[in-house]
């Protein structure tokens, strides 16, 4: 036993502790996967507190813009300041309003009768409102002499205007009302007049990416889509009941979403009409406005149910859903372009200002608050699709008649199921065919 | 548009050029404007994705002293590695194309992983003897002449009055519990030998648990289960839980799991006070219980040689295994639940593959039947045998033959424990306490969010809350840890309930009653049977063979001979085809 080496594990403490208390502590790591045991269900656990917290720390609501004198009728986003909206009421006045600090800025009776439609220029240097006066106004962005306070210009239209949308880089907007008109700023007459035999037009939208396309909805419940080099529309869509609203995917230039009076919203394929790409249900009553995220991932729509309900371009279901006591029957919806927030303008006079993810801290995170947070979304991504987690994840609390109201139609969908499957089961084989949810509401496409 | 104005002042490329008479003939070309850029990393940067091939011209020469990454040793990835892919089973292209996705990063993780142990600080410990030597007989005195002072002073003895002892190391392997048959009990942080508290519950102390942090112990007395704080103030007492035998605490559940004299299991969630299980094994008085580290059931090996496996929720076994014919003495899991060693009355030592229920991988014959097994974290199997304890080094996957250390004392073993990240081996004895020294046995590298010995009050604090955030719900302690990440497939008959309840569908009949293959369990009188069927059907193929051979010499036999006139016999013309 004359040559021994013995190794042994003999620890210097002062490689181990903080030389002073103004040091962090020393964390020596070791990811062997024996000293880390029962690893699956640790981050199953871990998953279920995520998914707890985020529940927990849901509030989306911010605040509320109040100052309208009439229900909100419509709503402008400034194209490249995230703090300046616009606003217009039922009674002809428009609002500019400073988001950060939550004031109006600026306020002023337009039209007689409502403001039906307000856009920015891309500029945004103007905006442009159209009212039940049959008016088209231009007002300057900001004020800054009296003279500003007029609108730059006024343009008399022979018919009633609804709706206005600005192109993306020429000056030219279209108006639509009895037939979609399209304007140039330095004249008096519209340019061009779509006109495809229908009595009116409600809302027309301008695609942003592929910007010479645009789309109108009527109120003979089709969408109608034009050419604003070509002299007649496109190609229109005849839907079951009529849509309210329409929003073009900013990403996808072929994809655009309108919100329909029976409950759902419906993604279409430019190219590709008859029948619709997705349905999203979830309203319980007619879905009145619809605006995408600036990524096209996700659109925002405010129902006549009183709720704002958020859905991911690509699912059926919504994601959430937003709803406050006070907040009656939306009017107009507009997700922010820094894709953080949602606006909100309802009947009762107010705008709301939710976040776009209702869990979402505000403000700057600390590295390690924004690990912590990566960590605990691939947890909830890993373990989605498990049943508790999957639970918490889905409920929302709705009011007492959104709930009586999903129940009914789930009980008017069962029925129909139903009486379906019975009258297939009894007739001969062939006779009932299964028509797919998707075209079931597309009546016929046009050209 | 700058770039332009910039550069009128300057020299242009082909200015320069002009007046050398090399460059004359490209020179010539003027109309072609070329300008004296500076290829900066930011210009490089922009022009990455315009041309390709303008890149790899001004991209600067391969590094030859840089090849790349250093290349990973494969038996460390093996270690850190979360198991084999899906492979090629996703058959939809966009699946499969996100599942390969997840798949790399998960590889990434595990190369990252195995790139990290660069960074371990502390090297493993061990023996190193002249060639053919043998370490069996290197005893203490010889390791802490050979070690520095501070490894040495881990070598030392406590001579206590109080019966045979038993030990246990907290989880951070920095406390020592010492809990003795005729009560005295006694905690302390034995590296700076700091007495937490030392009192005699004037009752007997069956066994000793250290609970989630060093602040809580419990003891199992004579009659009921106590829970006492690191000053010997008693805080709990637990009538629920009576005349406990063995007591094993199951950090990640915060359950105290124990079995008493009546062979009731119970355990008992120390973080909320509730009993989350409690039912009668069904095993008779036993003693022998070990917990498997890596999914937190508990082996409970009893008197007829059996070795089985509880959970909370489950009453019976979830498995068992015959490990000896004799009654079984002692139980040891290692720490990464893959081998199990038993040793029984018979003086036998099996080593089980516990995850296969498999084995017995070796089986040892010893020269006495083990008091107590008990596995270090590198997987060192200390065996006690009477006065003597010997530990085996690599027992598990090869046989061998002697004893790595072979430590004598005079005086009977009670039980001992490994100290987790120390080279040492806490012997509790009839009288007192040894601590040896094993070179090699424990984890030199720490993991400082999961086990500090180092850690001040306020670290404590906070890994407690955050453990309680962990805490593992009972239900989940199944024999595969990893069931919670598998895909639940629904049984048929599940199936056909959830379709059931579509209103409008009318239900399919279906007969339900499952076959209970029994796996390896014929019996003699089913062998029978299944031989006399394949006997049967032997007979009847036989027999059908038989007349078709017979039909054919029917046949040929059926054509009777006219003689001469046989040419008169009308001939079936067959069909051409």
């Amino acid at each position: 036993m004359s040559k021994v080496k013995i190794k042994v594990i003999s620890r210097n403490p002062d490689e181990y502790l903080r030389a002073t208390k103004r040091d962090i502590h020393k964390l020596p790591r070791n990811y062997d996967p024996s000293l880390h045991p029962l690893e699956a269900p640790r981050e199953y656990v871990r998953a279920m507190n995520a998914v707890k917290l985020e529940r927990v720390f849901a509030k989306p609501f911010i605040g509320n813009l109040d100052g309208h004198r009439d229900g909100v009728s419509s709503l402008a986003k400034h194209p490249s300041r995230l703090s300046v909206l616009t606003s217009g009421a039922f009674d002809g006045e428009i609002r500019q309003w400073d988001l950060a600090v939550k004031k109006c800025t600026r306020n002023f009776v337009a039209h007689e009768g409502w403001v039906r439609a307000l856009c920015y220029t891309p500029d945004g240097e103007t905006f442009t409102s159209v009212g039940d006066d049959k008016t088209i106004k231009t007002w300057k962005s900001e004020v800054r002499s009296p003279d500003d306070e007029e609108p730059i210009s006024t343009l008399l239209s022979m018919s009633v205007v609804s709706g206005i949308t600005h192109h993306r880089n020429k000056p030219i907007f279209a108006t639509c009302g009895e037939h979609c008109q399209l304007w140039e700023k330095t004249r008096n007459e519209p340019v061009k007049v779509f006109k495809w035999g229908v009595d009116s037009l409600h809302h027309v939208s301008f695609n942003q990416v592929e910007y010479n396309l645009l789309a109108s909805c009527a109120s003979d419940r089709s969408v109608i889509l034009y050419d604003c080099r070509e002299s007649g529309p496109l190609r229109k869509v005849v839907m079951e009941l009529r849509s309210n609203a329409l929003s073009w995917n900013p990403m996808e230039a072929f994809i655009f979403t309108v919100a329909n009076e029976d409950y759902n919203l419906y993604t279409f394929d430019v190219r590709k009409l008859k029948q619709p790409v997705n349905i999203h249900m979830g309203h319980t009553s007619a879905v009145i406005d619809v605006d995408y995220a600036p990524t096209g991932r996700e659109l925002v729509a405010g129902s006549y149910d009183k709720t704002i309900r958020i859905f991911e371009s690509l699912k059926g279901n919504s994601r959430d859903v937003y709803h406050t006591k006070r907040m009656q029957r939306l009017t107009c919806v507009k997700w922010t372009l820094d894709n953080k927030y949602i606006l909100s303008g309802s009947d009762e006079m107010n705008i709301r200002m939710w976040k776009a993810r209702a869990s979402e801290k505000l403000g700057v995170l600390k590295p390690r608050e924004r690990t912590a947070l990566n960590y605990s979304d691939s947890l909830k991504e890993k373990f989605a699709n498990h049943p508790q987690v999957k639970r918490i994840a889905r409920h929302r609390h709705v009011p007492k008649h959104i709930l009586n109201a999903q129940k009914e139609i789930k009980t008017i969908k069962d029925k129909t199921k139903r009486k379906e499957g019975n009258r297939r089961a009894h007739s001969k084989p062939g006779t009932v065919p299964f028509v797919a949810e998707r075209q079931k509401h597309i009546v016929k496409e046009d050209e | 548009m700058k770039h332009p104005k910039k550069k009128e002042h300057n020299k242009r490329y082909f200015d320069k050029n002009e007046k050398k008479p090399e460059d004359n003939g490209e020179s010539k070309d003027n109309q072609v404007k070329v300008y004296n850029i500076k290829i900066t990393p930011n210009l490089i940067k922009a022009n990455k994705f315009k041309n390709k091939d303008t890149f790899n011209a001004i991209r600067p020469k391969k590094n030859k002293k840089f090849e790349g990454k250093a290349p990973i040793d494969p038996e460390k990835l093996e270690v850190h590695s979360r198991g084999e892919g899906v492979g090629k089973g996703v058959r939809h292209p966009l699946h499969a194309e996100k599942l390969r996705k997840r798949e790399r990063k998960y590889n990434y993780a595990q190369e990252q992983a195995a790139r990290a142990e660069i960074l371990l600080t502390e090297g493993q410990g061990g023996l190193e003897v002249e060639e053919g030597g043998k370490t069996t007989a290197i005893s203490q005195k010889i390791i802490a002449e050979n070690v520095d002072i501070t490894a040495a002073s881990k070598i030392f003895e406590l001579n206590l009055g109080f019966g045979p002892y038993q030990a246990k190391y907290s989880r951070n392997g920095r406390h020592l519990l010492l809990g003795s048959k005729k009560g005295h009990l006694a905690a302390f942080d034995w590296f700076t030998k700091k007495l937490h508290f030392e009192i005699n519950v004037m009752e007997s102390i069956h066994d000793i648990s250290w609970l989630h942090t060093e602040t809580m112990v419990a003891a199992a007395q004579k009659e009921w289960l106590y829970m006492y704080d690191n000053t010997g103030t008693e805080i709990h007492c637990i009538k629920k839980m009576d005349k406990i035998l063995r007591m094993e605490f199951l950090p990640y559940h915060f359950l105290l799991a124990a079995v008493n004299e009546f062979g009731f299991m119970t355990w008992l969630d120390i973080s909320v006070g509730e009993i989350v299980g409690h039912y009668n094994n069904r095993l008779g008085r036993t003693a022998v219980m070990a917990q498997n580290p890596y999914n937190a059931t508990l082996c409970i090996g009893n008197s007829k040689g059996v070795v089985s496996l509880w959970s909370p929720t489950v009453k019976d076994p979830l498995a068992k295994i015959l490990c000896h014919k004799t009654p079984v003495t002692a139980l040891a899991v290692d720490n990464r639940g893959m081998y199990m060693a038993t040793s029984g009355v018979d003086r036998s030592m099996k080593i089980w593959d516990i995850r296969h229920l498999d084995g017995p991988i070796q089986d040892y014959r010893l020269r006495s039947a083990p008091v107590d097994l008990e596995f270090s974290q590198k997987d060192m199997l200390a065996v006690g045998l009477d006065e003597v304890v010997e530990i085996y080094n690599n027992c598990c996957t090869k046989t061998t033959e002697k004893p790595y250390l072979r430590h004598r004392m005079a005086k009977a073993i009670n039980n001992f424990k490994f100290c987790p990240y120390e080279d040492v081996l806490g012997i509790g004895t009839t009288n007192g306490f040894t601590s040896i020294i094993v070179p090699g046995s424990g984890e030199p590298n720490f993991d400082a969010l999961e086990s500090n010995p180092f850690q001040n009050k306020k670290q404590r604090k906070e890994a407690e809350v955050k453990a309680l955030l962990d805490k593992i719900p009972a239900e989940l302690i199944t024999l595969n840890p990893l069931d919670i990440t598998e895909v639940d497939v629904l049984s048929m008959q599940e199936q056909m309930e959830a379709k059931k309840k579509l209103l409008y569908l009318k239900p399919k009949k279906m007969d339900f009653t499952p076959r209970h293959k029994k796996k390896g369990k014929t019996n003699i009188a089913r062998k029978k049977i299944i031989k006399e069927v394949a006997r049967k059907d032997f007979v009847e193929k036989a027999k059908e063979a038989k007349k078709l051979l017979n039909l054919q010499e029917e046949q040929k036999a059926k054509k009777p001979s006219f003689g001469v006139l046989d040419r008169f016999v009308p001939t079936v013309k067959t069909k051409k085809q």
